[in-house]
């Protein structure tokens, strides 16, 4: 036994042992344990293995630096959980990942054997014969950390928005006393704490506060301003103060796995502490080296002694702490100090508590394969020896955690020589760091400079925030007067000294990418990976940028820093998304009439803009086609009616009105008298088609407009753009009433004959209400707006009536119709119809790039009017491209051959470049054969030609004829 | 996720307006310009990296469209530093 | 230059790989140069190399404010692919794919080229319709890009949860073979030292401040942060930064910079085999060797160069990829980063000579690593030739003073 549970201290409670499995070993830790301590309990040192050399690898930090990822695979299988955060439960078996079969018996550590041949970038220098893709599979096997289990656990989560004055990240001494200083001016303040409990600091290193840090959280507690979030960490620093935090097992919410929070915060506080960096040496990734702070940490959160002979390696004092700590609890301490002199009288008291001191000593390499067993020393003399331990804790020193700064891109990093690392600058007013997170490490004077950076916060909000009362603490071992080490350089070649261990990266690697040339640090990083692995160079970073100085000769600060990027810590994906699901943040639009036509067994789906519209009714044993064919009929010969709720509907309103639809439509609109409609084109000023519509003259001043069903928001952009931004003088204004109204259009030949038996009180003569008018009035009891538009090639009524009445007038209208055997006609139907008819639609022939001669519609556009939108470009550019495709009907020579919508047209149906393509075919109730609309380069003038439809090996000759196939003079539709 | 100021509604989430892009100027009458001209003003955006001014539409409220100076880099919105009012619309 | 194979590198193993040279030079910076390449991107580097192979043009420096690939270039998701819609875009990019199926022999350099193909979740016919129009324009030209049913998607994509419940279940799919994936920055690198070999300079950290112009307003050279440099022609390369550049030569063009984001899971071990693209909800997801997920969307809403994530945006790419992928709900995303796109107003590239004689540019990119390989090469043919390359003729800058728009549907970021 080396690494022991000790009998007393931490925060786990011994009276709750908890069972649990890992790798096949049956092993017992306790309530308050992570995984991560709890295997050290157990003096289970050897948990996974390194990514790419399948290196034996043990616990390096004790919290999110730490690369040790497990699998749980049960409760709640998951893979890739953080060993050092993931919480310890009852009865839970977890297993290594990548490794086979265990972490100890691992098969892949055979790629050691080639580590010579796997430097950094060796899959750029070979592979590539006979191709990368035979390779590839092997790599990708062995890459990779755990497997997604199947089934998987599903986090129950829910995101949140939370507001304050001031968001104080980090619940240590600095965190604490900011908040309370805020929060005691009256601000309302969140503190947010990735640990289970307030302190930070102050509990992993064991630092007497006389009870401060829960006394301050007991009385944050009690206060209403105040929100504490516990297991919670802020993962993003987003523009205009926008944070957003993960929060685990919600104290508030048990039912809750994860929440995702984002909170507006007038100012931030950033006392997220600092990362001890290692002095990475050779084998120094063994099993049994970890940080001197997991060690301490481990230690006085858990109870847990890491190791019995200890050697601690350090540059600068913050060290001692820790030697003293592990000497206190048991352990023979050896404490290596690289300084020759690091100051005075420190070695007597250091031997009186246990710790002998080797100053100026420096640690060589680890030995040792599955676990350190003993480390080369130098002493300062020069003299090796081989000194056996079973843990070693180092400190390179200590890297300010000021990354949420870094995300806001506000914060300069700059070098600090005494701390010898980088340093952020406070944010422009938003934001302030404070105690570790810039540099300031006594635990005394973090609480200080909290307060400090708590009162500069609620300053900025016109608040005085009070003086506390904070304790005397006695923390004398801080990083200070740090002697930069990056790296110990080996002494033979091949010795393998690890910088980014969750990356497998070595400083050979980094030697190799600067020789190679890859020398900016950016690069360096890329070409290595340092930096890349699943804690994102926590702990390696500034290591990593401090031996590229040190190779390249240049001073570490002007190596360059790097951006860091959300998030701080990985984050579950179900968080983010929390509740949002597709099906919530889209919802699908219904008409009224909906319930109506599932109980006529509609098939429904998508007419544009989410809005779900009957397809077909089929009638029982009848498929979508024969049932389409069947309601194009019925039109043709008698009677349908269809649900034209979604169309876009707009009321343009004011003097002007006239005046905008006469900029927007290329027609003449000034003229239409009240009472009529008059369809029109909407192009964009690009001269391309945007939307065409029908608007009717409802009064002098008031016209209702018409868009398609999926340009409905795009036309609603359009418009008030014109009118706000380039019109503004303009006296008027659009109203969207597409859901005020419901709608049951009536066509075919019989449309009158139905409506009349609908007993209207209005007038329906043709004379009265010819095609292109209107009628207001009542069928019964029930008040309707009609139209006369069609879109079907038949004569057409569309009975509007306000929603509330939709399903009493669909009722009315199929009691009614049922003599002219009354059919309800679906969209597939309805393309049918209108392909027969020639009539456009957008996403078919208007594709983009279609302007309004090209479909045939030059008549509509206005001889009179000087300007219209789209009118000069359109001008300008048939000037230079006469060679126009066109809109052209086309007729298969096999009256039965179908031509897939999309097909391209070639010249000879030859594998060559388009000269147009097949926008719409259908079989046609009307003509008894299969017909087409497409268009076709100078389609007009190629009327009788035979082109040719190519699909993929297939040429499909097609006839050209007019666009029109039904009712060419339009006669059935004025009727 | 920015926090615009309407000058009608307030300080609101980014989530009820609709960005519209760069505020370009009002529509030119194009027989006013040469082609070259009309081309120019119709696809060219200055697109500048830093300080622009640019259109929203308060869609989700009180539906008025109005222009921000905002920052391409930072996204930081700033106050008119020509001194126009967020509904003016200049020439 | 140094020959790259498994037997240099065995070579170079037992002197513990001390024996390796720069992969490109890093000449001082001389007055003048044949043609001055402003960016060393993928495309920047790209052209060079295809000036100095094809055109003999050797003298050339390639200009970089920042670090060799660290644009757009080291910002992007490495997908690469040919299913477009018009005839001048398939045939360029199915050329890019061809150049980059040899690219590792032949620049010598493994670009990691995984051609794995990507799979269009169709989830609305009218997407089924626009997609089907897409696969038979691409069957006149070569690329494939088929119709696959709803069996053959889950056999494909396994992965993918029940999709009972999802608010568009999918009606079909589109299989496109022969798009791919390679590792980013060693498409940059490996031209870097190829451009390299052939004489080409690359000088980092060099920031163009300004253009040097002579009396008749045709450019001569740029400012540069390290001093002047002379040049016979100037090209810009200079993704998400174009405006930026060409307006210190007074150039307006037809650009609007967005942000498009990204994202990556923890790795894990292979889950899934293909690119997914869904065109529908905006989502696509694959697999890098790495085991990372790489997961992004549509572009941001607004202008911008932040290089960084919005959140409303990111959210919905979230919701979309645990709406299919449910079993990726515990998974946890660990790097996130943002590029800066150029968006064309026909959403088209352009390589182009302009308006200001002696300036060339490509740009409008929006998402130009799939095109890297072709865009280089015709981009040098125009530099070298001054004319355009029969593959790229349709994309100058004059079809937008004819308002002649090559419109094309891209995938998600077009959405």
């Amino acid at each position: 036994m080396t690494a022991r549970r000790l009998a007393r201290g931490g925060l786990v409670d011994r009276s709750v042992p908890l069972a649990f499995r890992f790798d096949g070993m049956d092993l017992s830790g306790f309530a308050g344990d992570t995984v991560a301590s709890a295997l050290m309990a157990n003096n289970v040192a050897l948990v996974g293995r390194s990514f790419k050399l399948h290196r034996p690898r043990g616990f390096f930090g004790a919290g999110h630096e730490d690369g040790i990822m497990v699998s749980r695979l049960a409760p709640r299988p998951a893979t890739n959980q953080l060993a050092t955060v993931t919480p310890l439960e009852a009865d839970a078996s977890y297993v290594s990942v990548s490794t086979w079969p265990d972490a100890r018996r691992d098969v892949g550590a055979v790629a050691q054997w080639f580590s010579r041949l796997l430097p950094a970038g060796f899959y750029y220098k070979t592979f590539m014969a006979p191709n990368w893709h035979l390779f590839e599979p092997f790599i990708r096997g062995a890459a990779g950390l755990g497997r997604v289990p199947d089934p998987a656990w599903q986090p129950v989560s829910e995101s949140r928005y939370g507001d304050c004055d001031v968001l104080v990240v980090g619940a240590g001494p600095a965190g604490l006393g900011a908040a309370l200083t805020a929060a005691r001016s009256g601000a309302s303040v969140m503190l947010v704490d990735d640990g289970e409990g307030p302190g930070g600091r102050l509990v992993s290193d064991g630092i007497d506060d006389g009870g401060w840090a829960s006394r301050t959280f007991a009385e944050l507690h009690t206060m209403a301003s105040v929100r504490l979030l516990c297991r919670a960490t802020v993962w993003g620093y987003h523009e205009h103060n926008l944070l957003t935090v993960i929060e685990r097992r919600p104290a508030d919410a048990p039912d809750l796995d994860l929440r995702n929070w984002k909170i507006r915060a007038g100012q931030v506080v950033i006392a997220a502490g600092a990362h001890e960096r290692p002095i990475p040496f050779a084998d120094g990734d063994r099993p049994g080296i970890m940080l001197a702070s997991a060690a301490r940490s481990f230690l006085h959160r858990h109870g847990v002694l890491a190791g019995e002979r200890a050697v601690v390696f350090a540059n600068n004092d913050s060290a001692r702490g820790a030697a003293l700590d592990l000497a206190a609890a048991g352990a023979a301490v050896t404490l290596v100090d690289i300084r020759p002199d690091p100051g005075g009288t420190q070695a007597a008291m250091l031997a009186g508590r246990g710790v002998t001191l080797v100053a100026g000593g420096c640690v060589l390499r680890a030995i040792g394969r599955k676990r350190v067993e003993a480390v080369q020393l130098r002493q300062a003399d020069g003299r090796l020896s081989t000194f056996p331990c079973d843990l070693v804790a180092v400190s390179g020193g200590w890297n300010p955690a000021f990354h949420l700064a870094s995300q806001t891109r506000e914060a300069r990093s700059v070098w600090h020589d005494d701390l010898a690392t980088f340093v952020a600058s406070h944010g422009e007013g938003r934001f302030r760091l404070a105690g570790a997170a810039r540099g300031i490490f006594e635990a005394g004077a973090c609480i200080r400079d909290g307060v400090e950076a708590g009162q500069a916060a609620v300053r900025t909000l016109g608040r005085t925030g009070p003086a506390i009362e904070a304790p005397d603490l006695d923390d004398p071992f801080v990083a200070r007067s740090v002697a930069p080490l990056w790296f110990v350089p080996p002494r033979r070649p091949g010795e393998k000294v690890f910088v980014d261990l969750s990356g497998d990266v070595t400083t050979a690697d980094l030697g190799l990418a600067l020789r190679e040339g890859y020398d900016s640090i950016e690069l360096v990083k890329r070409y290595t990976t340092a930096g890349m692995g699943v804690d994102q160079g926590k702990s390696g970073n500034v290591n990593v940028i401090g031996i590229v100085g040190a190779l390249t000769g240049q001073a570490t600060d002007l190596v360059g820093t790097t951006t860091f990027r959300p998030p701080f810590v990985p984050v579950e994906f179900g968080a983010i998304a929390g509740a949002r699901q597709q099906a919530r943040l889209y919802p699908w639009r219904h008409t009224p009439l909906a319930d109506w036509h599932l109980a006529r067994g509609a098939v429904m789906y998508e007419a544009g803009l989410r809005w779900q519209r009957p397809g077909y009714y089929p009638l029982p044993g009848e498929d979508g086609k024969a049932a389409a064919s069947r309601e194009a009929r019925a039109v043709r010969n008698g009677v349908g009616v269809y649900d034209g709720t979604p169309l876009g509907k707009f009321q343009i309103k004011g003097p002007d009105a006239g005046r905008l639809l006469d900029l927007v439509y290329i027609s003449d609109f000034g003229k239409v008298a009240v009472g009529r409609g008059k369809y029109g084109v909407m192009m964009s000023d690009d001269g391309l088609i945007m939307d065409d519509g029908v608007a009717f003259r409802l009064a002098e001043n008031r016209w209702l407009l018409h868009s398609s069903t999926g340009a409905a928001d795009k036309v609603h952009a359009h418009l008030e753009q014109i009118m706000q931004v380039h019109r503004p003088d303009w006296q008027v204004s659009i109203l969207p009433v597409t859901t005020q109204w419901a709608n049951a259009t009536l066509c075919g030949p019989r449309a009158r004959d139905l409506l009349a038996a609908l007993k209207p009180d209005f007038d329906i003569s043709r004379a009265a209400l010819p095609f292109m008018g209107m009628a207001e009035g009542h069928l019964g009891t029930i008040p309707v707006r009609v139209f006369r538009v069609s879109w079907t090639g038949e004569m057409s009524f569309e009975l509007n009536t306000p929603a509330r009445h939709a399903t009493a007038l669909w009722e009315m209208v199929m009691a009614a119709g049922a003599p002219f055997a009354i059919t309800p006609v679906g969209s597939e139907a309805n393309h049918i119809l209108r392909v027969e008819a020639g009539y456009i639609s957008t996403g078919h022939e208007v594709d983009g790039t279609a302007d309004p001669y090209d479909l045939g519609l030059g008549a509509l556009v206005s001889a009179t009017k000087p300007d219209f939108l789209g009118k000069h470009a359109m001008m300008m550019r048939r000037a230079l491209d006469p060679e126009r495709c066109e809109l052209v009907g086309l007729l298969p020579g096999d009256p039965e051959r179908s031509v897939p919508e999309g097909a391209p047209l070639t010249p000879g149906g030859d594998k060559v470049g388009q000269e147009g393509f097949v926008s719409a075919c259908v079989r046609s109730v009307a003509l008894d054969r299969v017909i087409a609309l497409g268009l076709l380069r100078r389609g007009r003038s190629r009327m009788g030609e035979i082109v040719h439809a190519r699909v993929r090996n297939e040429i499909v000759p097609l006839r050209v004829v007019a666009p029109v196939f039904h009712d060419a003079d339009r006669a059935r539709v004025r009727s | 996720m920015l926090q615009i100021s309407c000058p009608w509604c307030g300080t609101r989430p980014e989530g009820e307006f609709i960005c519209l892009g760069e505020a370009v100027p009002p529509r030119p009458d194009p027989a006013a310009l040469s082609e070259a001209e009309w081309a120019a003003a119709l696809a060219n955006r200055a697109n500048i990296r830093g300080l622009h001014a640019e259109r929203w539409w308060h869609v989700r409220s009180c539906g008025r469209i109005l222009t921000i100076w905002r920052d391409t880099v930072s996204h930081a919105i700033v106050p008119p530093p020509d001194g126009t009012a967020a509904l003016e619309v200049k020439p | 230059m140094q020959r790259f194979s498994f037997l240099s590198l065995a070579r170079n193993a037992l002197s513990h790989h001390e024996g390796w040279r720069r992969a490109w030079r890093s000449p001082p910076l001389r007055e003048a140069y044949d043609v001055v390449i402003v960016g060393a991107g993928g495309h920047g580097l790209s052209t060079a190399y295809h000036l100095a192979k094809e055109h003999g043009i050797s003298n050339v420096a390639v200009i970089e404010k920042g670090w060799l690939g660290g644009g757009n270039t080291a910002r992007n998701t490495h997908t690469i692919r040919a299913n477009f819609l018009r005839d001048v875009s398939i045939r360029f990019h199915d050329v890019s794919v061809k150049l980059y199926e040899q690219l590792s022999r032949e620049l010598n350099y493994n670009i990691l080229f995984s051609q794995r193909s990507m799979i269009d979740l169709i989830q609305s016919w009218g997407k089924l319709r626009d997609l089907r129009r897409r696969s038979l324009a691409m069957a006149l030209h070569g690329p494939a890009y088929d119709l696959i049913s709803v069996d053959e998607l889950r056999r494909r994509i396994p992965a993918m949860g029940d999709l009972s419940g999802v608010r568009l279940p999918p009606l079909a799919g589109m299989a496109h073979p022969q798009a791919a994936m390679a590792r980013h920055d060693a498409v940059a690198w490996s031209y870097a030292r190829a451009a390299d070999a052939r004489g080409v300079e690359i000088h980092q950290h060099t920031e163009v401040t300004g253009f040097l112009r002579d009396a008749r307003g045709r450019i001569t050279g740029v400012e540069t942060s390290r001093g002047t440099v002379r040049a016979g022609q100037v090209a810009l390369a200079t993704a998400g930064n174009t405006s930026h550049v060409a307006a210190k030569a007074g150039l307006s063009l037809p650009l609007v910079t967005r942000n498009l984001q990204a994202f990556v899971s923890e790795p894990v071990k292979p889950i899934i085999d293909v690119i997914v693209n869904c065109p529908d909800v905006g989502l696509y997801v694959m697999q890098s060797d790495k085991g990372e997920l790489v997961i992004g969307g549509g572009t941001d809403p607004i202008p911008s160069y932040r290089q960084g994530c919005h959140v409303a945006t990111f959210e919905d790419v979230v919701a979309s990829l645990v709406e299919l992928f449910p079993r990726f709900k515990a998974l946890r995303m660990m790097r996130q980063w943002g590029g800066a796109i150029e968006f064309a107003y026909d959403a088209s590239p352009i390589i182009s000579k302009t308006g200001v004689e002696g300036l060339l540019v490509s740009t409008g990119w929006y998402g130009g690593f799939k095109s890297i390989p072709v865009g280089g090469l015709t981009y040098a043919h125009l530099i070298a030739t001054g004319t355009p390359h029969p593959l790229a003729e349709a994309f100058g800058l004059d079809r937008f003073t004819g308002l002649r728009f090559l419109l094309e549907a891209g995938t998600v970021a077009q959405r």
